[in-house]
């Protein structure tokens, strides 16, 4: 059993953070890499990114969108309520070099993934340009600590109610057209919003590298749920990833893997009403 | 065979007999605990047989008289006054012509031989109508559920032996002075022992015997492929059908768990060292329980929420309920076993970190890393590994879903690619989630098919289309991108190949679209590479395969063990169990020597 020791709701209670008592992956956990957790004994495994750790505390921190049964049930969970399960640090650790100059992009909740790994790539001594988007100021989340770790930081919404109005991208190519020392984009987000990243520093033929987070069960490579085509190549995004090369992923395949469930996921949202 | 056996064999045997005809009981009924009393006819006249217990007739009581000899000439039952005799076979021991009658045991038909002849020193059956008796016992199969209600349920399929069934079965056994049968088990257990002791119904001291070498009796029973291994060796199997050990192993330990028999052995001394046992399937099972009990102290390491291994994410309820795992598994936790859940280990710790707290480490994590044929459309919504089909439907309950929260993969035509068991435990779990058309798809012919003939049986009985020298090339998705079906090629077996299987080759121009909205790759698994990233001086073979010294299954890395299908790949419960039998015997030596 594992505690929640904090709970924060952001962006109108649409995204929460838990932070969970767990000193032994605190320990190990590094930038990039995840968790799998079930709520009870009824509950699904599901995979969540760690944004934050404390090593000393033995904290994990988690912050999730609620988008199915699974993480609006986390979301009725308070302050010192367990999580039945947990098992990780899972995946291969963020990459993480002294390289010179880094654009750190981040969409929606995918900033706070964005986060742990743009933590590290700072404290690597990189110089860090971060952009976050989201639909609406009040969705924006996580400026401040971005704000604090960022050498420049740019926040984008769709429909501009804060910051720079429309997509990362649009200020993604500003920055690779006058910055030629880039040397890397790290894009965390909806598969989308990496879709069009890569395509753009495809052009610019700046190395890019996506986190993904598709469907899974164990996390561990057993299931094969998790199935990436990377470079025509089949991969596991739990063992292999969860990041990769950006300009070889298939983003439409994942896009078709991941909707999978969503009738399933609706079903399930109304036999829990009931 | 001892003498004393045999009388309580024919005893048995005789106790319980029904006419074949008309099903009635003979009426048989025990004095003085030895003597039988058999009620027949004679050329119309009731007649009362008095046998002893070597079943010759001793007294007789009729209405008209009868010499001895006689008997067998016009023997009937006394209800439906069939004739139960065939006169003309020869005593085995004294050549005089003896009567063959057929009577039931148990509701079985059993031509029973008995000599009557006065003076031969058997006066009634003699070794070789012992044995001759013995092969006409037919194999006893397990009763089952019935094949349309178990196809809409996941409760068990036999429902195992009663104790007569069980010791009717045990009575099969020739109880061989060289037995080849402990040859074949993987963990030498002393079988012709402890169906002996089922003949004489000492079930508690017959569930002793085999547990002094397997830990996981209840288990094995079920899902060991004896027909491959201790009754593939079985001598009654020359001729006849093998004895059925595995039913009787598993008679026993449910015996014992339904009886609430189980006692937890007395640890007498407690040796100061620790042992670190990752995975909790069959191999790390067998090693955490060996070592427990010699003193040492366990603690198994789990990547999953629930301990088990492929006992419990791969092997169906309907195959092997939970609760028998759960009930073993909390044997050796209340041994003393330690178990430690989500912990993933070459994550959460490395085995160079195990190697700082415990003294010896066993790795037996099973294969893990699901193979797929590389063909197009593979990454379609609805094709699944066997892995991630059954790991819902097993692991996660999906087959309770909504209950449970777990998403169930579900479609009306299935097919599953693959011929072994695995891909018999999709398709029956399929069958019995709801889908109306279930297909194995196997590129090769039927006797080629992996899995156990049980197996196929019970998938055929429950509706499970086969599809034979078929493979697929590709997976076809509709416009929004659901599979819709798939393209198949028919195949002919060639030459044999490096397994010795004969290789199937395509057949040009044969291809045709089989319709289908789930499919499942059931074609086995690769080394699952996790626990390697952080251990990189265990060598491995180049399939990733463990490689070990099969001696003491120690590795590369001193003080590092390891056994199971990391090791072997895909292989069975019980060799896994060997594996981890043999690790623990080396771990013991070499630690018994620091």
């Amino acid at each position: 059993m594992f505690q929640i020791s904090r709970k924060q709701e952001l962006a109108k209670g649409t995204i929460v953070r838990f932070d969970i008592v767990a000193p032994k992956i605190a320990k190990k956990a590094q930038a990039g890499q995840f968790i799998i957790l079930r709520v009870n004994e009824t509950g699904e495994r599901i995979p969540m990114t760690i944004a934050d750790k404390d090593e000393f505390a033995g904290i994990i921190t988690i912050i999730f969108q609620v988008v199915g049964k699974t993480t609006a049930l986390m979301r009725s969970l308070k302050e010192g309520d367990f999580i039945r399960d947990v098992a990780g640090p899972l995946g291969r650790p963020a990459e993480v070099e002294k390289i010179g100059t880094v654009v750190m992009v981040g969409g929606g909740t995918g900033v706070a993934i964005l986060h742990h790994v743009a933590k590290s790539f700072k404290e690597a001594g990189n110089f860090v340009i971060s952009i976050i988007g989201a639909r609406e100021k009040e969705l924006v989340i996580l400026e401040r600590e971005m704000d604090l770790l960022s050498d420049e930081l740019v926040v984008t919404t769709d429909d501009g109610s804060y910051g720079v109005r429309g997509f990362v991208t649009q200020p993604l190519e500003k920055y690779l057209q006058e910055r030629k020392e880039i040397k890397l984009v790290y894009a965390i987000g909806p598969i989308v919003m990496m879709k069009n990243v890569c395509a753009l520093t495809k052009k610019f033929d700046v190395p890019t590298i996506v986190s993904l987070n598709p469907i899974m069960i164990d996390g561990t490579g057993m299931c094969g749920g998790c199935r990436v085509n990377i470079n025509n190549k089949v991969q596991f995004a739990c063992v292999d990833g969860p990041d990769f090369d950006g300009h070889q992923v298939d983003f439409n395949e994942l896009m078709n893997r991941n909707s999978i469930y969503l009738k399933d996921e609706k079903d399930c949202m109304l036999f829990s009403i009931h | 065979m001892m003498e004393q056996d045999v009388r309580s064999l024919r005893h048995k045997t005789f106790l319980n007999t029904y006419c074949p005809y008309c099903n009635r009981s003979f009426n048989v009924e025990e004095k003085d605990g030895k003597t039988i009393i058999f009620n027949a006819r004679y050329n119309g006249s009731d007649l009362q047989l008095k046998l002893s217990p070597y079943l010759d007739v001793f007294e007789m009581e009729s209405s008209i008289p009868v010499e001895k000899d006689e008997i067998l000439d016009a023997l009937e039952c006394p209800f439906c006054k069939k004739s139960l005799v065939k006169p003309d076979t020869p005593c085995g021991e004294c050549g005089s012509p003896v009567g063959e009658i057929t009577i039931s045991t148990h509701s079985r038909l059993i031509p029973f031989y008995i000599c009557l002849k006065y003076g031969c020193e058997w006066h009634g059956l003699t070794k070789a109508d012992e044995r001759k008796i013995k092969s006409k016992i037919p194999r006893q199969e397990m009763p089952e559920q019935d094949q349309k209600l178990r196809a809409a349920n996941h409760q068990e399929v036999p429902y195992g032996y009663t104790s007569e069934l069980a010791m009717l079965e045990a009575s099969r056994c020739i109880q061989c002075k060289n037995p080849k049968c402990v040859d074949g088990c993987p963990v030498n257990i002393d079988i012709p022992e402890f169906i002996r002791l089922v003949t004489e119904e000492k079930f508690d001291e017959s569930i002793k015997k085999i547990k002094e070498r397997n830990v996981l009796p209840a288990i094995c029973g079920r899902v060991c492929p004896q027909e491959n291994q201790c009754e593939e060796k079985c001598i009654v199997g020359v001729k006849d059908e093998p004895v059925a050990i595995g039913n009787l192993e598993r008679f026993v330990a449910d015996w014992e768990r339904k009886m609430d028999l189980v006692t937890i052995p007395v640890i007498k001394k407690k040796l100061n060292k620790r042992i670190a046992v990752v995975g909790s399937g069959p191999a790390g099972l067998t090693v955490a329980a060996d070592l427990q009990l010699l003193g040492y102290s366990v603690t198994i390491f789990e990547a999953f929420h629930e301990t088990g291994g492929v006992l419990t994410y791969g092997i169906p309820e309907f195959r092997l309920p939970k609760s028998i795992v759960h009930f073993e598994i909390n044997y050796l936790k209340e041994m003393g076993v330690r178990v430690e859940l989500n912990h993933v280990i070459g994550k959460i710790n490395t085995v160079d970190e195990l190697l700082e707290h415990f003294d010896a480490v066993f790795i037996g994590v099973g294969a893990g890393l699901p193979k797929f044929m590389h063909i197009e459309g593979e990454s379609l919504g609805n094709v699944f590994s066997a892995n991630e089909y059954l790991t819902r439907m097993n692991l996660m309950k999906a087959y309770k879903f909504p209950e449970y929260d777990t998403p169930k993969p579900t479609g009306n035509r299935v097919a599953i690619i693959g011929g072994g068991n695995v891909a018999m435990d999709c398709a029956r779990t399929a069958i019995r989630t709801g889908s109306t058309e279930v297909t194995i798809v196997y590129r090769r012919s039927r006797t080629e098919l992996p899995a156990r003939h049980e197996e196929i049986r019970h998938a055929e009985e429950e509706g499970v289309k086969f599809r034979l020298l078929t493979y697929p090339i590709k997976f076809l998705g509709t416009d929004v991108n659901t599979l819709k079906s798939m393209e198949c090629i028919k195949m002919k077996l060639g030459d044999p190949d490096d397994s010795g299987r004969r290789k199937p080759v395509p057949v040009e121009g044969s291809n045709f679209i089989m319709d289908i909205d789930l499919a499942i790759v059931a074609i086995g698994n690769d080394a699952n590479p996790v626990i390697f990233q952080t251990a990189p001086d265990i060598d491995r073979n180049k399939w990733g395969n463990i490689i070990v010294n099969p001696e003491t299954n120690e590795t590369s890395k001193e003080f590092v063990y390891a056994g199971g299908d990391i090791v072997t790949g895909a292989a069975t419960v019980i060799e896994a169990m060997g594996a981890g039998r043999i690790a623990a015997n080396a771990i013991h030596r070499k630690l018994s020597q620091i």
